[in-house]
């Protein structure tokens, strides 16, 4: 597979990897895939309670290259946006901005799919109230 | 935190990189192999169906001395030796002519999951025409179990076709105990021998071998020449011909016959015959070399397929947590195979891995090191050290790894299987 530079660039280069604390009330955690699947991935971000802006995002991901620069990208896209700006990211964008070939649609889609889990969790802990349907369900399939 | 996943890893001297490391995919031309091809590349181009001028007779003296040479390789004679493309046409025409033959005898095909897709593809296409085929399991270690076959041996069985060493794991069959069973039960035994001819001892009457595809490329030869061994007497074997034309091969293979190739595969044959014995310690060496190495330097890797009975270059193991594509995009200096998904055409998993009862999470994390003729101590080395490098620095990168080192029972938590 020929992979895009700025695929292989977050994969020499993978931002923001790591562990936020799981326990606090700051952190929401999402973490998606299947070993079987052949990709997990785990996206935290850590959002200021008075701004609503997620200010730390850190991630680690089981899976292909692309699946690791689609969650590497990802990290790097939230942080500075508030909670709701960050739900606007779509798989789309990341597919265009990494060069993803149509064979790797399916790590962008679990890409926003971590940052949509990390942000439902925040929510859950911190009982913030969805004004819109789509959001809760996403807590809710979690 | 930051992490470099590529490019750490110093390069020994005499060490050139992009390592080939895949020799189960394919081989180097060997550079005697291509001396010996260059007359019939150039000057000598006769046609070997011309009976009536030098040009002919020198293309067809070539032939037949490449028929002895593969012939002596595997303990057949000569006249046993049937030319082709290659052995995907080998397993066609020997599956497919042996049925269509003996099509009156029976209509009962048996083989085993783990065969190549040449043959697994072949038996698929037969049971759309009114064939029965048997897909024995395989045991944990890759092997057949011999009394499977036993049980699966009815009165109207033909054919047993049952590879010698397999292509992603180089396990070894039993062939010489499968090839007694069939000789007793009176059912005929074709085997793929691609892997195995060349490397290990493969010999048609000692093993009781009625029919068996062999390849060039595989073992430092040219690509696009085969050949099928297809046994004359104790039984005469009979084969309907796929290809129709003019009749070369004796009627079971027409089509010109590719005389530059064949030359190839004859001196291939005949090196392998010569080194066989010293190579397969060497690379044996090399590969228990590579395995240690690996083993020493990382946790959570396991070998696929048995041990014991194994090729002497083949190494494929799981390197559990971490995906095998993003591996091998690490190592890109180093060409191997995975079994992941993401490598395969299809995006399944492979399913010779998975024919051994590992999960898919395993074969996403496996990678076939296939050590050859021209494969350096220092390039193993090199290599092990590569992968150990990346495996660390990909595990420092995966959830799943961190979540294992905490305690964390992976297998309990319920994933979103996407």
């Amino acid at each position: 597979m020929a992979y895009s530079d700025k695929v292989i660039d977050h994969y020499n280069n993978p931002r923001n990897v790591g562990q936020l604390d799981k326990s606090s009330y700051e952190v929401g955690t999402g973490l998606v895939g299947a070993p079987e699947c052949g990709d997990v991935m785990r996206l935290q971000i850590r959002v200021n309670p008075e701004t609503q802006v997620i200010e730390e995002a850190k991630f680690k991901t089981f899976g292909c290259g692309s699946a690791i620069a689609s969650s590497s990208l990802a990290t790097e896209w939230v942080k500075g946006k508030t909670v709701d700006q960050a739900m606007e990211i779509k798989n789309t964008d990341i597919v265009k901005e990494l060069s993803l070939p149509p064979v790797k649609i399916h790590c962008s889609v679990l890409a926003e799919d971590a940052i949509r889990a990390a942000i439902g969790d925040w929510k859950k802990k911190n009982g913030v109230e969805e004004k819109t349907g789509a959001a809760v369900s996403v807590v809710a399939a979690d | 935190m930051s992490t470099t996943v590529n490019g750490t890893i110093s390069v020994p001297a005499g060490v050139h990189l992009p390592i080939y490391m895949d020799n189960h995919a394919t081989t180097p031309l060997d550079p005697r192999v291509l001396e010996a091809m260059m007359p019939y590349l150039t000057t000598v181009f006769g046609n070997a169906a011309s009976r009536n001028h030098s040009f002919g007779w020198e293309a067809e003296a070539a032939v037949e001395k490449a028929r002895e040479q593969v012939a002596k390789l595997i303990g057949a004679t000569a006249k046993e030796i049937i030319f082709t493309s290659g052995a995907t046409e080998s397993n066609n025409l020997a599956i497919k002519g042996i049925a269509e033959m003996y099509r009156e005898r029976g209509n009962h095909i048996i083989t085993q999951v783990t065969e190549h897709k040449a043959t697994l593809d072949t038996c698929k296409r037969l049971e759309k025409s009114g064939y029965r085929v048997t897909y024995l399991p395989v045991k944990a270690d890759g092997l057949i179990d011999i009394e499977d076959l036993k049980r699966a041996i009815d009165d109207k069985a033909i054919l047993v076709t049952i590879m010698i060493a397999n292509n992603e794991i180089g396990v070894v069959q039993p062939v010489a105990e499968i090839g007694k069973l069939c000789h007793e039960k009176g059912v005929l035994f074709h085997t793929d021998g691609v892997q195995a001819v060349g490397k290990i001892p493969v010999d048609v009457n000692g093993m009781n071998i009625d029919a068996m595809s062999l390849s060039g490329h595989k073992i430092y030869g040219p690509k696009g020449v085969g050949a099928l061994y297809v046994r004359r007497r104790n039984p005469r074997v009979q084969i309907s011909e796929q290809i129709n034309g003019g009749g070369h091969e004796r009627g079971m293979r027409s089509g010109t016959l590719n005389v530059p190739g064949i030359v190839g595969l004859g001196k291939a044959c005949e090196i392998a015959r010569e080194d066989m014995a010293t190579e397969a310690k060497r690379l044996g060496a090399l590969r228990d070399k590579l395995q240690s190495k690996l083993e020493s330097g990382l946790d959570y890797i396991h070998v696929n397929g048995s041990m014991e009975h194994r090729l002497p270059g083949n190494l494929n193991m799981s390197f559990v947590y971490v995906e095998g594509e993003s591996l091998l995009m690490g190592i890109n200096d180093v060409a191997v195979s995975s079994g992941s998904a993401c490598t395969s055409a299809t995006l399944e998993p492979s399913y010779v891995l998975k024919a051994l009862g590992l999960g898919d999470d395993v074969a996403h994390s496996s990678i076939r090191f296939g050590l050859g003729r021209f494969n350096s101590e220092a390039e193993v080395d090199y290599v092990a050290d590569k992968v150990i490098d990346v495996v660390q620095k990909l595990r420092e990168l995966s959830p799943l790894y961190e979540m294992v080192k905490e305690g964390i029972d992976i297998s309990k938590i319920e994933w979103q299987v996407h």
